[in-house]
């Protein structure tokens, strides 16, 4: 990243883990059940987002200049994950990434927070200015935050980033199998005013989806792991026949299977986060988000069969992490999509350049 | 948070003029038709191909100068490593003496060891075999029964060791002994020895394979004299040697790479446009094996730093042998093709057949499944 875009100033490692630190004890305080229940009625955490942006942490991926933080991306999609593992129910990744893009591709500062979309636009010119025209389906927060960053391409073809606002789409509501808001936002050739339309950098000529999917690759790495410590603390706890049950060598196996499935997701998220602004980017987003897809789902399953009947009820929390794992693995392209992605990259190359696209040289 | 630490390191430049030096030997070797990749891997003995990576300087580079090495970064040594798995290359002959008895001797080894033994390794010329498992002790390793007792200036050693690879060919094993009482936790009293195999005293019986391939033996002990400057560390120390050393056996992609060769056949038997089943299986592999890559360059960096990760160790041996054994499964869902090793057989009909014959020994050799989970078990706090 250095070198790139005013990025090249970023933060020690000391300053890093304390803000790792200090965001993790935030949220370890404030998400708890009382909080992700209010917000999966519809309510907007506003005094907990007030708190990240007096930390700083919506815009850490800025510089300096911007107002931001300027830590590296690796770090940022380390919050990511933080949040993930918590199960903040906010846009605070969807932020963080979209208005850093938005600098990025030279773009005025805009309020957040911030949400962005995968899906391709269309932009048109008119007499009265640019046009925009199109569903950006399943946004996360899509009627709650001020921004929603899509990437639109005009009659010649070319990739332009959009800040849009929410307010002049037509709005259906939605939402995960975690209650957080997915809403289809539909723009029926909103005129936009040239401030909000920029031409997107190399890096989201294909638009955004890899962006979300890097995002939710991170936040599953996190919420696999809350469930392996929610696993791991209940079968120290549950007794059974006289010990606990994870004395019983068929529990450790499935947990010992199941952090070996968190640990590889986890391993590939962090190499697609180390690849940002790189030539192989979204190569090693399609492996992280299909390998933390498939884990997420054998690590809910296993975490759920240790809990047992208690971790089927509202009564434990294992839920609020199980439910994020499974909608988040389908959104932003579910496995067989990035699957199929890397495949087809593989193939076209043949199996003697498999090598060096894994190792590089 | 953090379970586990899989940072993601940053490979100097020099790795990467490492990997070059490999790819350079290695095109050669191919280009002179010196190997046949879908016909061997790690796992198959060649002392010439050896001697040819000793000499282009592939073998203990990490070690001292004075010692034969090139005092080379650990991490240029993990780029050559997997450039030797990744090309199939015949490496079994030099490949445990480099990965753990050369280290253990650089650790724990007399000067007299060290100066006699290490060079050698080093021009490719000096092979070690792994004497650690016995009839009652493959898993259950404290239960080793071999003794060495004291005698005059070494020790006399007693029993039997089995599962030994490549006793018959190799100049010496690193065995694992009984000197003492084995205390409360069972992990006292032992130690380990260097077996000089041209010694009297030691016989080798072969053991064949399921493959028909002769790798296994059956070591067996009598009245074996070794001298004092043979023995590896303090007397009743080996258990903790012999913990160190499983997590170099057991991190390195050695470990999930053992049939990288069949993926590449695959990807060229399947062609350059796949449909979208192909493509998808193929994709799911990829993705699995550049999320291992991640793991093991952890872990290579965290054995650099001095650190002995045998959690995360276990962890990647557990995940990459699944790899390892979902290549062929793929493989066989993708392609109609009979395995075979005959003569009809084309080369991917010959590689498929030569991992589905290998592939029980993945989930194996250098510690079972079962015991990498039980270790990964214990690192979740579970026992």
């Amino acid at each position: 990243m250095e070198g790139q875009d005013g990025m090249a100033e970023h933060i020690g490692d000391e300053a890093a883990a304390m803000m790792s630190d200090g965001v993790d004890r935030l949220l370890r305080e404030q998400v708890d059940t009382a909080l992700l229940s209010e917000a999966e009625g519809g309510n907007w955490s506003a005094a907990l987002w007030a708190k990240l942006e007096r930390a700083g942490v919506p815009q850490c991926l800025l510089p300096e200049a911007a107002g931001g933080a300027a830590v590296e991306p690796a770090l940022a999609l380390r919050l990511v994950r933080l949040a993930g593992y918590h199960a903040l129910p906010l846009p605070l990744g969807e932020t963080v990434l979209a208005c850093a893009l938005w600098h990025q591709a030279g773009g005025e500062p805009l309020p957040g927070p911030w949400s962005l979309g995968g899906d391709l636009l269309e932009l048109r010119a008119a007499p009265e200015g640019m046009r925009v025209t199109g569903v950006a389906r399943r946004v996360p927060w899509g009627g709650a935050v001020a921004q929603v960053l899509v990437c639109a391409r005009d009659e010649a073809g070319h990739a332009r980033l959009l800040a849009l606002s929410p307010q002049r789409a037509s709005a259906r509501a939605g939402e995960n199998l975690a209650g957080e808001p997915r809403v289809d936002l539909e723009f029926q050739g909103v005129v936009l005013d040239a401030s909000r339309v920029r031409p997107a950098p190399a890096a989201c000529a294909d638009g955004l989806l890899p962006y979300g999917a890097l995002l939710r690759a991170q936040q599953m790495a996190g919420g696999m792991e809350r469930a392996l410590l929610y696993a791991v603390q209940y079968a120290t706890q549950r007794t059974q026949f006289g010990r606990p049950i994870g004395q019983f060598q068929a529990v450790q196996h499935m947990l010992a299977e199941a952090a070996g499935h968190c640990a590889a997701a986890t391993a590939a998220a962090d190499l697609a986060s180390a690849a940002w602004g790189g030539a192989d980017f979204v190569f090693l987003v399609a492996v992280a988000k299909s390998r933390a897809g498939e884990a997420a789902g054998r690590v809910a399953e296993s975490c759920h069969q240790v809990h047992g009947a208690m971790g089927f009820t509202q009564e434990h929390p294992l839920h609020f992490t199980t439910r994020r794992l499974w909608s988040w693995r389908d959104e932003f392209g579910h496995e067989p999509y990035w699957q199929e992605r890397i495949g087809r990259l593989v193939c076209a190359a043949g199996g003697e350049r498999l090598w060096p696209l894994l190792v590089g040289g | 948070m953090a379970l586990f630490r899989f940072d993601s390191p940053r490979f100097p430049p020099q790795a990467q003029a490492a990997r070059e030096q490999a790819r350079a030997f290695l095109a050669d070797e191919l280009e002179g038709g010196r190997f046949a990749p879908h016909r061997s891997s790690w796992s198959t003995f060649d002392a010439a191909f050896s001697r040819r990576a000793g000499a282009a300087g592939l073998i203990g580079i990490t070690w001292p100068r004075r010692y034969g090495g090139q005092e080379r970064s650990g991490l240029e040594r993990y780029a050559i490593t997997q450039e030797l798995l990744a090309a199939g290359a015949p490496c079994f002959a030099h490949w445990v003496a480099d990965r753990q008895s050369g280290p253990q001797i650089l650790r724990q080894g007399s000067e007299q060891a060290r100066t006699e033994i290490l060079s050698r390794i080093c021009r490719g010329e000096c092979y070690f075999g792994i004497g650690m498992s016995e009839a009652g002790s493959g898993s259950d390793l404290a239960a080793v029964l071999t003794r060495a007792v004291r005698e005059g200036d070494g020790w006399l050693i007693n029993g039997s060791k089995i599962w030994t690879s490549n006793a018959h060919n190799v100049h010496y094993l690193i065995a694992l002994a009984r000197t003492g009482a084995a205390g409360e936790d069972r992990h006292g009293g032992l130690t380990q020895f260097i077996i000089d195999m041209a010694s009297p005293g030691v016989t080798v019986r072969p053991i064949l394979n399921l493959a028909g391939g002769h790798e296994f033996n059956e070591v067996h002990f009598q009245d074996y004299y070794v001298p004092d400057h043979l023995r590896l560390g303090e007397p009743g120390q080996g258990w903790a040697m012999v913990t160190d050393e499983l997590a170099f056996e057991r991190s390195g992609p050695d470990r999930f790479l053992s049939d990288y060769r069949l993926l590449v056949e695959l990807v060229n038997r399947v062609g350059t446009e796949p449909d979208a089943r192909e493509a998808v299986e193929i994709g799911r592999l990829v993705a699995h094996l550049q999320s291992l890559l991640g793991m093991s360059a952890s872990i290579a960096a965290l054995l650099e730093k001095g650190l002995s990760p045998n959690i995360e160790a276990a962890l990647v041996k557990d995940v990459g042998t699944a790899f390892e054994k979902d290549i062929p499964e793929v493989a066989r869902r993708l392609v109609a093709c009979e395995p075979g090793l005959d003569a009809q057989s084309d080369v991917f009909a010959q590689t498929l057949g030569n991992v589905v014959l290998h592939a029980p020994a993945y989930t194996l050799r250098g510690g079972t499944r079962e015991i990498l989970r039980g270790i990964i078990a214990r690192g979740l706090g579970l026992r």
